[in-house]
């Protein structure tokens, strides 16, 4: 399963994608529950949301290994 | 320019040199591009229908920009000039909710990403 991270979640996980050995699909709170455990520097900082196949995804959406998709910290354009 | 429009509203959005009462030495711009072009497409549709303007454009810069420079335009033409205002309004203050665009700013005495700490 590959996610994508950008900003400052790029630089806590240390690449712009990571590879996560999950072959089934699982809930977005599952996923975010695996990924601040595994980086709990998260937790430092402001939640982030998750985005499957490019489209804003609430925890109960489950995430499947071929989804794109992407950790989205708070955005700040413009 | 179009024989319908009465007006063209103009938004600029430029680097300030201060922030915070920190100095600015410029920032960086990153983005998620797929779909930042796709949340920017909603946008633009979201603001014709809600203001029923004639067109919208809008563009972000990724990467470095230095003081005074240009992140992001966003231009409205319609009718009468109220819905044209409104609507770049609307554009710039959703964009800055809605677009997966990161601002890492750069200071005299460091950087941080914009945004992202409690």
């Amino acid at each position: 399963m590959k996610v994508l991270c950008f900003g400052v979640a790029k630089e806590i996980v240390g690449s712009s994608e990571l590879i996560l050995d999950k072959d089934k699909s699982l809930t977005v709170r599952e996923l975010k529950a695996y990924l601040n455990t595994t980086y709990p520097k998260f937790l430092e900082y402001k939640s982030y949301v998750v985005a499957i196949n490019q489209a804003y995804a609430d925890d109960e959406l489950s995430v499947s290994p071929g989804d794109e998709i992407a950790i989205i910290p708070p955005v700040s354009g413009g | 320019m179009d024989e319908k429009c009465g007006g063209i509203d103009i938004f600029v959005g430029t680097v300030r040199r201060w922030n915070k009462g920190k100095e600015v030495t410029h920032l960086f711009f990153e983005a998620y591009v797929a779909m930042a072009i796709r949340e920017m497409e909603k946008i633009a549709l979201a603001a014709i229908e809600k203001y029923g303007i004639e067109k919208i454009s809008i563009h972000h810069r990724t990467g470095q920009v230095e003081l005074e420079g240009i992140a992001v335009i966003i231009a409205a033409s319609s009718k009468h000039r109220k819905a044209a205002f409104e609507a770049c309004s609307y554009a710039i203050d959703t964009l800055k909710n809605e677009v997966p665009i990161w601002k890492k700013e750069f200071l005299v005495d460091g950087s941080y990403w914009v945004n992202s700490r409690p």
